[in-house]
């Protein structure tokens, strides 16, 4: 069964996300990029099924700029054995990002495609739920633990107030959530050796889809910010300022 | 023309999300109706019935709907969505779930995560873990959104709507629920708790979580933790308030042991009144607790038990 791994590159989770004066957006310029964190969770999973002989072969997809291609890279890095880049200048809104991936699942047939669970630029938690929908597939979102057998997988859940498990029939769409597994780094030799691994280049066009974004960005603004309060001596203090002053106990 | 509130629910209690989520969509369009899919649902749908300025309740009755499933719901709400223009969900992990198939099915972006209502096309959302919030322009016609629920008051039970109740829209066959593991806990539920107290990797182990557990008791709190709590082992994963966990805004949040990186104030900094209680008097919890404590937690969380006990709680 071949596996299917969307990557996104998108600013590095360390990164302190500054939004530009002129309220376009945030800052992105000399600001260090990486691969999505719960993407790399997705990387790692696939190349797990593959070492334990479940999957046949890992394919990585990235959309997005040329850079996106260091993302492969990446991906290839950790045990992936080929990859796509569809190259696109902008924003791509997660329903583009599905109807490009529908048709390359529809070009490649995997068993399953594995996506992280959100991407932590846009937080919008859409992209594999609307390709899982656009292929009439079932889904396993927020994954904690995979059981994948022949027909079918069953899938641990992270929900809230527990875990769920649901069985879904391949193929299948699954998304992780953080606790699914702990990536490895790559090793010096395996970056090497993932440089001459093939990236396929393509447009969005290649695939019929019009990457036009739907939603207008009126402004991108800073959260209202917290001021520092005061600080108390004693435990008694605290429950007096809590209960007289805030009125909150 | 109107909007569809999918309700939040277990079956037996209709949950405050759903009441938060119709206040939202009161706001894009008019009348609300509220789509209650449950197994043995009908106290939920007479719950949702008394929420004011819903119109109408849709209750979809049947043992495929006991659990949301995502691909028997997509195909139940899609069966309704041809009168509706605006379609929302709470920003549960059910409606995560769901909501984006709806979405893609009516071929329109889905806003996610919804933080404020502009107008019936223009909406503010967090991004980047909420350092930064995009206010986003949607073209006329049908709307699929979710609700951060944390942000908008819950409209009060005093309405009378009418109950409809519909037929299952059939399963797709394609998935199937297994089985689940809920934490169980007589206390509120961590996002709509009116008082929080979250432990971090200060407290050292899960056993001395039982510390803030009496406090919680006092308090009629919802216990939490730091993903550093969690990612120590110290207690389960739904405690994790955060970035990577659940976005909680309660009247008051104590933070315990809890230095404040940037993932954790991303789920607590909404809250209305923040304390903390460290031993580092440079922990960036400080920068945004309107009560910060510099005191050893082993020390100062039983002085507040008894505190407490001495003050009637």
């Amino acid at each position: 069964m071949k596996v299917l791994v969307p990557v996104k590159r998108v600013i590095d989770y360390n990164v302190k996300v500054r939004v530009k004066a002129d309220q376009t957006g945030v800052d992105l310029a000399n600001v260090k990029m990486s691969m999505n964190p719960f993407d790399e969770i997705s990387v790692e999973e696939a190349v797990r099924l593959k070492e334990k002989g479940k999957a046949t072969e890992v394919i990585a997809v990235s959309i997005g700029p040329q850079q996106a291609s260091e993302t492969i890279r990446t991906a290839l890095a950790m045990g992936a054995d080929r990859g796509i880049l569809v190259k696109t200048d902008g924003d791509v809104e997660p329903l583009a990002v599905a109807k490009i991936l529908k048709a390359i699942v529809e070009a490649e047939q995997p068993g399953l495609v594995i996506l992280g669970k959100q991407a932590i630029d846009d937080d919008s938690n859409q992209t594999g739920q609307m390709l899982a929908a656009l292929l009439g597939w079932p889904q396993g979102t927020f994954a904690h633990k995979l059981e994948l057998g022949d027909t079918s997988a069953q899938i641990e859940r992270e929900i809230d107030g527990g875990l769920q498990t649901v069985e879904v029939k391949l193929p299948a769409i699954m998304t992780v959530d953080l606790r699914l597994n702990e990536p490895r780094y790559a090793s010096l030799p395996n970056i090497m050796k993932a440089k001459k691994k093939p990236i396929d280049e393509k447009s969005p066009a290649d695939y019929g889809v019009d990457v036009t974004p739907r939603l207008k960005v009126i402004k991108v603004s800073e959260p209202p910010k917290r001021q520092a309060g005061v600080k108390v001596k004693t435990v008694a203090e605290l429950l007096d300022k809590l209960k007289n002053e805030a009125g909150v106990i | 023309m109107a909007s569809l509130v999918i309700a939040e629910h277990d079956n037996k209690n209709l949950k405050d999300a759903t009441a938060k989520t119709v206040a939202a969509a009161a706001q894009v369009s008019t009348p609300v109706h509220v789509l209650v899919a449950g197994s043995d649902a009908g106290a939920v749908a007479e719950a949702a019935a008394k929420l004011a300025g819903v119109e109408k309740v849709i209750l979809a009755d049947d043992p495929l709907y006991a659990k949301l499933v995502a691909e028997p719901m997509e195909k139940l709400i899609l069966s309704l969505a041809g009168n509706y223009d605006a379609i929302l969900a709470p920003a549960t992990t059910n409606g995560k779930n769901f909501m984006p198939r709806v979405a893609a099915k009516l071929d329109v972006p889905q806003i996610s995560e919804i933080l404020a209502v502009e107008n019936a096309n223009t909406f503010r959302r967090p991004i980047y873990a909420g350092n930064a919030i995009a206010t986003v322009e949607a073209a006329p016609g049908k709307k699929v959104i979710t609700v951060r629920t944390t942000t908008f008051k819950p409209v009060d039970a005093t309405g009378s709507a009418t109950i409809e109740k519909i037929a299952s829209a059939g399963d797709p066959g394609i998935s199937k629920f297994v089985g689940e593991e809920l934490s169980k806990s007589e206390r509120p539920e961590l996002t709509s708790a009116k008082i929080v107290i979250s432990g971090g990797r200060g407290m050292q182990s899960g056993d001395n979580f039982h510390m803030l557990d009496k406090i919680a008791d006092k308090l009629h709190a919802a216990v939490g933790a730091s993903r550093a709590a969690v990612d120590a082992g110290f207690v389960p994963n739904d405690y994790q308030v955060g970035q990577t966990g659940k976005v909680v805004a309660p009247d008051l949040y104590i933070a315990v042991g809890i230095s404040g990186a940037i993932q954790h104030l991303a789920g607590m900094k909404d809250s209305k009144v923040i304390a903390a209680i460290n031993k580092d008097e440079e922990a960036p919890i400080f920068q945004v607790a309107d009560y910060g404590l510099v005191a050893d937690l082993f020390k100062a969380v039983p002085e507040m038990e008894e505190e407490l006990t001495k003050l009637g709680y």
